[in-house]
């Protein structure tokens, strides 16, 4: 009973990276820019946190650096996609790739490197209680920031002015530019906002959840948080379950394995990825569906004064 | 995911200027930027005191300048990145330019390099230019490998020549069957086809050490993750002796032909670019956009495809866990820097095998480390993107 | 770069066809042979004069800082240019990927006149068969794998050993009398880790079983960081592993629980946590076949070499564990130096009943190279190992 237990807090643990890039990419997608680069900037931002704390052992300071180096590396995606209007595909493609060599060329000093031990955090009697207390209250803060920002995240988009305004935008720029409001500084700040969280997804993953550096080591988590957007048809709830779920599925693996069940490893790595195509397939079956909930002006550039 | 040249139409129209086609035989068009149709002229404000004007049409020259721009940025960028880590910029610049082409023997390996690079390019151009982005290209290559090497294995001493033909066959039917499944998904569900060709690299990845931890092992091979070493013959025959270059160059180099041919004299070829930019126009013009999508997807599954099975049954000679080598995402920039267009993939494709091989060398002769490959290849890419929008816009002095 | 050079489609044709042409030329000649015969002196001729240095390469398959198998390789490097001086030029590529790429790579070492060649990792088996084939004059040394020709030999270590004397630690430490092993890939190198970890637990603590979790490669830390929480969550509270990071024992060190370092000492990365490092010292073999080299006294065969001469050891044992433990496993070290003390010795049985070794017999090298099954006390099945 404990190993399930234990097993829900791995998921916790492992899904909130994913959680953390999905709802940056979502405030992205709101605005209506499709950022491709999350794996780039991930990495990029792993090894800025990593590096800061290896020069100066405070973990703020780290984080600070990741969310730092996901905010330039977006700033200058968004630079390019909004007021050059290069293809968004492209760009975004070339960043992934371009931050994977740079995070790996800067990071080469790292690899050996390592940082103060990691603090364990335990939450004083709700930890305590049996079963639940371990599966959920023994994490580290950014897991229960997390939600509580997806929660706030809702509430943004759905009850306040500001999030009514990047909705519209990403809706229908030129009637957002009728209003007067100023488009193109919208969409840049959303892709600074979302490059942000991707960069502190990143610096979890090398801070928290493998205290190490290594090249790539985020592994494709960034591609899985751009699934995730479309797989939880743009709604920050469903962005945190698919995240939750996602991650369980990994852990699931190696705890099946540990538990002695003999299908191929192999096999049990896919599941993460059959299981989003097989979503994405259901749920974009449905035109209607997806012509709701998707932010109408996703991919497309836009010329003011036209 | 409609190409911003809808909006563009339904802007002129609002606007009350007529449509008109532009002679665009000549621009290789990217889907998705930007190919005026109508007269637009918009302003710029920037924050410094240039602003970027644009033009009326499309710049001819500087879409052949933009890609050699963009390399001569990256090259400045490397060679103040040599200078950053101490190292003589100058031979730096050698190893990466001069080196892999300084012998025959050098030229080989190139070769070598560049034809997957060129074939898989070759195909992304047909699916980028019809508007449908296959990034999964990577796993058409690995399910082009498997098939591959799975005929291969068939093999024994006594099997003739022409198990050669049956290997390529079957590494093309492979990444078709592979590039088939993201068509069939976006053609049934509309799933978004980015998303699903990019997970099924995964899945094939999977695929691949499955069998190579599994049923395809070699059973004398103290349970190492990789099949038997094939058959000599089945051997992609070599083209020059002394070297490793395969006929898969001149495979990659008819398949030149055929693309261009395809592209720029075929009803077919020119339905896709329509499709690709203008879907409402097509439909009109009685093209399918259906058809399309399928024949973008399986001709670039099955180059894919092919590349897999000429690398598997070439230089490796076996399935390895590590046959999956990135060249189907390396291939995404070839063919954009070659800007979809045939022969500019060529060039495209030599140029980043130089980034490979000279990050190889980089190592072994300076001592500088391998991620500059990657750092370039991607700094190339941006650069591009960047450079393109001259090709759009102009830049002007703004006056007062 | 705005001189409006346009060029026409014909004259992009001809270009092309020229590049064609030019390729097919160039590819007609003969391969370059490495003719850089100007270096290393292999004669045992006592020349006066400085003969020129021995140059010597190293393809590594990880990163030199991965402080692990790569790490360590590099170590045994540094060794030979401590001990040999001026009479060697070493250097080295890393991250060469176990591929088509590995072809090319040694194949440069070769022609860029290095006479004594290290391949550090299984995968270069083949593309390092095909440049010996084209480079008699240079010598070829592989390690881990099982093909040799005329100039090409491999080498080991023993690795099992290390393993062994972590499992005699580990049976002591542990509380749940569960230990958990990361598993790399499952050949039978690693298959004869886990058994001789666990026979080294059982051999003071008959009560400890071992579970397995595999991550399907050597190095991959946020994997390893997973697996490892699966076997903490399982209820192992000492683990090994036989990837090449430090993500397990970190792990173990987050959890509270113990953990082994393997192939170099990780002692720093997790002192709480840390019981011992099974670590392996190349530099007495890289020496001893760079004396070979100099000395043209080398020929080919396969090595494997274990605490006997150096190149195996247990470590930075930590404080607390037990004085007649510690005691214990300097014994272990002395018996194999002396080659008093056997590891694999029967009975040994499987963990499907199965006896595998007869009673007080000594498995030999051959036995050793081929194991593919679980001793008694391992849990599952080894993944794929039915095959006959």
């Amino acid at each position: 009973m404990d190993a399930y237990a234990l097993l829900v807090a791995a998921t916790l643990n492992a899904g909130t990276v994913l959680a953390i890039a999905a709802l940056g990419l979502l405030i992205n997608e709101k605005a209506g820019i499709v950022n491709l680069g999350a794996e780039g900037m991930m990495l990029c931002a792993a090894i800025a946190g990593f590096a800061a704390v290896v020069h100066t052992g405070s973990d703020w300071i780290g984080f600070a650096a990741g969310i730092g180096a996901g905010a330039l590396l977006a700033a200058l995606f968004g630079l390019l996609v909004i007021w050059l209007n290069t293809n968004q595909y492209a760009t975004g493609l070339a960043l992934s790739l371009f931050g994977v060599g740079f995070s790996a060329f800067v990071g080469i000093k790292y690899v050996q490197e390592k940082i103060p031990e990691r603090p364990r955090f335990v939450i004083p009697f709700l930890s305590d209680i049996p079963l639940v207390g371990p599966a959920l209250f023994q994490q580290h803060p950014l897991v229960y920031l997390t939600m509580a920002f997806a929660a706030g995240l809702i509430w943004f988009l759905h009850r306040s002015r500001a999030g009514l305004v990047l909705r519209s935008v990403g809706e229908n720029p030129a009637s957002a530019q009728a209003l007067g409001y100023p488009v193109r500084r919208i969409r840049l700040a959303a892709v600074v906002a979302g490059g942000a969280l991707c960069g502190l997804a990143g610096s979890y993953l090398s801070l928290v959840y493998t205290p190490l550096w290594v090249e790539g080591m985020v592994a494709g988590k960034g591609w899985i948080a751009l699934a995730l957007t479309t797989f939880a048809t743009w709604r920050p709830a469903r962005v945190l379950l698919g995240a939750y779920l996602f991650g369980g599925v990994t852990m699931l693996q190696f705890h099946l394995q540990g538990a002695g069940v003999e299908i191929h490893s192999q096999f049990l790595s896919m599941l993460p990825y059959v299981a989003t195509i097989v979503v994405l397939a259901l749920i974009s079956r449905n035109p209607q569906w997806i012509r709701i909930n998707m932010p109408a002006s996703i991919g497309k550039p836009f010329y003011p004064g036209s | 995911m409609f190409p911003e040249f809808v909006t563009n139409v339904r802007h002129s129209r609002e606007s009350g200027n007529p449509v008109t086609f532009s002679e665009r035989r000549w621009i290789p068009a990217f889907a998705g930027m930007t190919v005026t149709d109508g007269i637009i002229i918009m302003k710029y404000e920037t924050f410094n005191r240039l602003k970027l004007e644009a033009r009326p049409e499309p710049s001819r020259v500087w879409s052949y300048c933009s890609p050699l721009l963009a390399l001569l940025i990256t090259v400045l960028i490397g060679v103040a990145l040599f200078s950053a880590l101490g190292k003589d910029p100058l031979r730096g610049l050698q190893v990466f330019f001069w080196e892999p082409i300084k012998s025959g023997y050098a030229i080989g390996e190139l070769m070598v390099k560049a034809t997957p690079l060129l074939l898989i390019a070759l195909g992304l151009a047909v699916c980028f230019r019809s508007n449908v982005w296959n990034i999964g290209a990577e796993g058409q290559f690995i399910a082009g490998a498997i098939a591959a090497g799975g005929v291969a294995l068939l093999a024994d001493k006594g099997t003739g020549g022409w198990i050669v033909i049956a290997v390529l066959l079957a590494g093309t039917l492979g990444g078709m069957l592979w590039g088939g499944i993201t068509a069939l998904l976006r053609d049934r569900f509309n799933a978004n086809e980015i998303l699903v060709s990019l997970m099924l690299v995964y899945v094939a990845d999977l695929l691949l050490g499955y069998l190579v931890y599994g049923p395809w092992k070699d059973p004398a091979g103290y349970n190492f993750p990789q099949t038997k070493t094939f058959e000599a013959v089945t051997q992609i025959p070599r083209l020059f002796a002394g070297s490793r270059v395969s006929i898969g160059l001149a495979v990659a180099l008819a398949g030149v032909a055929a693309l261009w041919v395809f592209l720029f004299r075929t009803r077919a070829g020119f339905a896709l670019q329509v499709g690709g930019l203008a879907p409402a126009a097509a439909r009109y013009a009685g093209f399918s956009s259906r058809s399309a999508l399928w024949l973008a997807l399986l001709v670039s599954g099955g180059a894919a495809g092919l590349a897999g099975a000429l690398e598997v049954a070439g230089p490796i000679g076996q399935l390895t866990p590590y046959v999956p080598a990135g060249y189907g995402f390396a291939a995404i920039i070839v063919a954009f820097v070659g800007r979809l267009h045939p022969l500019g993939m060529v060039f495209a494709a030599i140029l980043m095998s130089m980034f490979y091989i000279g990050g190889e060398l980089a190592q072994s002769r300076l001592g500088l480390p391998k991620s500059l490959t990657g750092v370039f290849q991607g700094l190339l890419l941006f650069t591009l993107l960047a450079c393109d929008t001259l090709v759009m816009y102009r830049i002007k002095a703004r006056s007062a | 770069m705005t001189t409006p050079i346009v060029p026409s489609k014909r004259s992009l044709f001809k270009i092309a066809a020229l590049t064609v042409m030019a390729a097919a030329l160039a590819g007609c000649g003969k391969e370059e042979a490495p003719k850089k015969a100007a270096d290393a002196p292999k004669a045992a001729a006592p020349a006066p004069a400085k003969p020129e240095p021995l140059k010597i390469a190293f393809a590594y398959v990880g990163p030199v800082g991965d402080g692990g198998w790569t790490f360590a390789h590099d170590n045994g490097r540094k060794a030979v240019e401590k001990e040999f001086g001026d009479k060697v030029v070493t250097s080295f590529v890393e991250k060469v990927p176990e591929s088509a790429d590995a072809e090319r790579v040694i194949r440069d070492m070769a022609g860029q006149g290095n006479k004594l060649i290290f391949g550090t990792t299984f995968g270069y088996m083949e593309p390092m068969l095909k440049v010996a084939a084209d480079n008699k004059g240079v010598k070829f040394e592989h390690a881990t794998g099982y093909k040799t020709a005329e100039n090409l030999r491999t080498y080991d270590s023993r690795t099992y050993e290390g393993a062994y004397m972590a499992g005699v630690i580990a049976g002591k430490m542990t509380k749940t009398n569960t230990l958990g092993v990361v598993g790399s890939i499952p050949i039978p190198e690693v298959i004869r880790n886990i058994n001789s970890f666990t026979m080294g637990a059982q051999s003071v603590n008959p009560k400890v079983k071992t579970k397995v979790v595999w991550v399907n490669e050597w190095f991959n830390p946020p994997k390893e960081t997973e697996a490892a929480t699966a076997l903490i969550n399982g209820g192992a509270d000492v683990l090994m592993q036989n990837t090449d990071s430090a993500a397990v024992l970190k792990t173990a060190q987050d959890k509270g629980k113990r953990a082994f370092g393997w192939d170099s000492d990780m002692s720093a990365y997790g002192p709480k946590a840390h019981l011992g490092s099974a670590v392996i010292n190349w530099g007495p073999y890289y020496i001893k076949a760079t004396r070979d080299a100099l000395e043209g006294k080398w020929a080919t065969g396969s090595s494997w070499w274990g605490v006997k001469e150096g190149a195996i050891d247990m470590v930075s044992i930590a404080d607390d564990v037990p004085a007649d433990i510690k005691a214990r496993v300097e014994e272990i070290k002395a018996g194999l130096k002396a080659g008093t003390y056997n590891i694999w010795k029967g009975p040994i049985v499987d963990n499907s009943g199965k006896e595998v070794l007869a009673k007080d017999a000594v498995a030999d090298d051959k036995f050793l190279g081929g194991v593919n099954f679980y001793v008694k006390g391992v849990e599952g099945k080894v993944p794929g190992g039915d095959k006959k």
